[in-house]
């Protein structure tokens, strides 16, 4: 058992840390809070998938890099830390079964098609809409299912109600196991926030003085930069291990602990920011806003629960 | 990021499992939770068959009579003992996790000689001394004091909360040997003998009603100088080797039971109907997420220290077990909560064995340093905050 990061992996995240500090540096996060600039840039988008980032677990002779599923969460993990915008796990998961999705040329979304209407994430950036049946995955024209806009919370995260279309193009793939992969990369997109928003509060809690000394000398502030610290490792453990396992257990419980983390993360770290906090400029909101938005994607906390408590149930389970 | 285990690992799992299986039908029945000197003898004979087996003092130095077994070793040892429902290490607490571990990193041969095998074969029994009545999270401001005499220190003070003092054979004390210097300057560890003359133990009694814990008087109490593990005064850093170790692997095999007792939990609600309640059944789900990421947490922590081991560093376990001690005391007392829930009114019946689990879970967010104080470790130690109130 050797449960760290590979030297390989070590250097995938460095490599994706810089890459997105290069072609996503906060510059552009505040342009499109803003709307001084585009939420979701084709340009951008085409580069991400230069580098990979949605091809990443195709086999190379597909054109992906022949990755899995670690290396996916380690990249999607530094994606939520810079609050990277747009459908990112969606085309991921369409690479392989939406023609240009793996290079960026194609920007996909994809809805659960479980309920009667579901939430579309960037309906206006998709090229293709993915629903995944009971029957597989379906895919349509982004143009053609019936939606309903709506004021999304997160500003980087235009929502709309489509109506779930009863077919469309069948497209392979197995439902049930993008749904998971789904829930995991948005619980790594979670912990990247979650661990993001610690570093937040605990830089600012060494700069802000107040009474005459660092805010963070003071216990109540320590404590709750402790506590966010906790979480997000907890997180960090549930998630890389469900990347792993792939076990829907260790899924569930990653997406869970993920989603706790990344909101009550971002809750504390408001706290700390006091006035500065509550303010459009400081880029917390951001943080909590997504991760609110996140939480209710491909698990929600009841469901994530619910599956949990069920496992319990069957005779000889050690819950482990 | 590995989850699996080399073959290696594998073939000392399943050796391990194979020793289980019989050593575990030849156990004695256990002692009632009262009798002490019948405890003690159980927990001995347990440490004694591990001895025999190979298994003890499994992550110790081999150079210190141990296995030099690996930290996923000691984690498999650890796992499978407890799913197996073996003994759990009792009175030999402090021996094997933090007086052995200690004196293996800092005594001399000598001292190695006189004091490792016997914690290994179960002969003798450790206590710890180190809180004071006025020296508990502020551990260094403690004043039992310690005055040389020719070969000897004239020990005097007093310490509480002392677990398994009545039965201890030895006990890891920490005295102030130069009360002018500066409070962590100043502080020896002794190996005190629990029958030296001058040495009182009166017993405690918890809020379970149990004896857990003692106070022990201190009055002139002589102990040899050759007693002294580590340097004169450099009692502080000796110490701080002991207490990583605590935090590191005691919950090991408690992590596993509490999932066990959640499977239990959640049989059981559905047997008395108390399933139907969504509330109750979420709130289990909760905390299975919760047990499963403190496995994983356990696993990820024990891999680093095996890291850090191979890059030959100490294989302690680091300021990352105040993570995982700070969560995992919680996470305990919920789980207990939630049983009383299951049990209803049988949660009133202290005879349950729950309730009593319960009761004693109140002490883990206070033991081995409180919440708050591993709160200030990981915000000075991990985050790098400021000292200060
Ligand atoms: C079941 C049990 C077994 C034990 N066994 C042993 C043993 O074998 N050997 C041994 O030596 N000791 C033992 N202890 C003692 C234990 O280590 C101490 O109880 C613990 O360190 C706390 O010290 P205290 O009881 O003096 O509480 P105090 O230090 O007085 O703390 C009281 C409260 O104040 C808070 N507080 C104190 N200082 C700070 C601070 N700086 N910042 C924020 N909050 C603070 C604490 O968190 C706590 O809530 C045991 C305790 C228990 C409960």
């Amino acid at each position: 058992m050797d449960f760290q990061l590979t030297e390989d992996q070590e250097a995938l995240r460095s490599g994706t840390r810089e890459l997105l500090a290069g072609r996503f540096p906060r510059e552009r996060l505040r342009a499109a809070a803003d709307g001084a600039g585009p939420v979701v840039d084709r340009g951008l988008w085409r580069e991400l998938g230069a580098a990979g980032f949605f091809g990443l677990r195709l086999p190379e002779d597909e054109g992906g890099v022949g990755l899995g599923l670690p290396e996916a969460v380690l990249v999607f993990e530094d994606a939520g830390r810079v609050l990277l915008p747009g459908p990112l796990v969606a085309t991921h998961l369409a690479a392989g079964l939406v023609e240009g999705a793996a290079s960026g040329e194609r920007i996909v979304g994809m809805c659960d098609a479980g309920a009667k209407d579901q939430l579309w994430e960037h309906p206006a950036d998709c090229d293709e809409l993915i629903f995944l049946g009971d029957g597989g995955p379906y895919g349509v024209d982004a143009s053609s299912p019936a939606v309903t806009t709506i004021r999304s919370v997160d500003p980087l995260t235009p929502l709309a109600r489509v109506v779930v279309p009863e077919e469309g193009r069948p497209l392979g793939g197995d439902a049930s196991r993008l749904r998971a992969e789904a829930a995991l990369l948005t619980a790594a997109e979670q912990l990247g926030s979650a661990a993001r928003t610690v570093e937040m509060a605990v830089s600012y809690a060494k700069e802000r003085t107040q009474f005459d000394r660092p805010i963070g000398s003071f216990q109540a502030v320590k404590h709750l930069c402790a506590q966010m610290l906790v979480r997000a490792e907890l997180a960090r453990s549930a998630v890389y291990a469900a990347a792993v396992t792939r076990e829907p257990g260790d899924v569930a419980a990653a997406k869970l602990l993920a989603d706790e983390a990344a909101v009550h993360n971002a809750r504390d770290c408001l706290q700390v920011h006091g006035g500065m906090g509550f303010t459009w400029e400081a880029d917390v909101h951001l943080h909590l806003k997504r991760a609110w938005l996140r939480e209710r994607r491909w698990q929600s906390t009841a469901a994530g629960e619910e599956a949990l408590a069920e496992e319990l149930l069957s005779e000889g389970n050690v819950a482990l | 990021m590995d989850l699996s285990c080399t073959e290696e690992e594998e073939d000392f799992r399943r050796k391990l499992r194979d020793w289980l299986g019989t050593a575990l039908a030849e156990l004695p029945p256990k002692p009632a939770a009262t009798d002490w000197p019948g405890r003690r003898a159980y927990d001995c004979a347990w440490q004694r068959a591990l001895y025999d087996a190979g298994y003890a003092g499994l992550h110790w130095p081999r150079d210190a009579g141990g296995q030099g077994a690996t930290p996923t070793q000691h984690l498999i040892f650890l796992e499978e003992t407890e799913r197996a429902g073996a003994p759990y290490v009792g009175a030999n607490f402090v021996g094997t996790l933090h007086a052995g571990p200690t004196i293996a990193a800092e005594g001399t041969p000598e001292q190695r000689a006189r004091w490792l095998p016997p914690i290994l074969r179960g002969d003798e029994v450790w206590c710890q001394g180190f809180s004071e009545p006025d020296a508990g999270s502020d551990l260094a401001a403690l004043r039992t004091r310690a005055v040389r005499d020719g070969d000897s220190y004239v020990v005097s003070g007093s310490k509480i909360w002392t677990s398994h003092a009545e039965i201890a054979d030895w006990c890891e004390l920490l005295v102030r040997t130069d009360p002018s210097a500066p409070k962590h300057r100043g502080i020896s560890w002794l190996a005190l003998p629990m029958d030296a003359p001058g040495v009182t133990v009166r017993p405690l009694r918890t809020l379970a009603g149990s004896a857990e814990f003692a106070e022990v008087f201190l009055d002139e109490v002589r102990v040899p100088v050759s007693h002294r593990i580590g340097a004169e005064n450099d009692g502080w850093r000796v110490t701080m080797v002991t207490l990583s170790f605590e935090r590191g692997t005691a919950f090991v095999g408690e992590v596993v039971a509490c999932s066990r007792v959640l499977g239990e939990l959640a049989r059981t609600a559905r047997a008395n109907g108390l399933w139907d309640d969504a509330v109750l059944r979420r709130r289990l789900g909760r905390l299975s997420a919760e047990f499963r990421a403190l496995w994983r947490l356990t696993q990820w922590n024990v891999s680093e220290a095996q890291r850090s081991l191979r890059d030959g560093g100490s294989g302690v376990p680091g300021v990352g077990g105040s993570v995982f001690k700070l969560r995992y005391s919680q996470a305990r007392q919920e789980l207990y909560d939630a049983a009383a829930e299951v049990l209803g009114e049988g949660a009133l019946d202290v005879d349950h064995e729950w309730v009593a689990d319960r009761l004693s879970s109140l002490s883990y967010t206070i033991a081995a340093g409180t919440s708050q104080i591993q709160a200030n470790i990981v915000a000075e130690r991990i985050l790098g905050l400021p000292k200060g109130w």
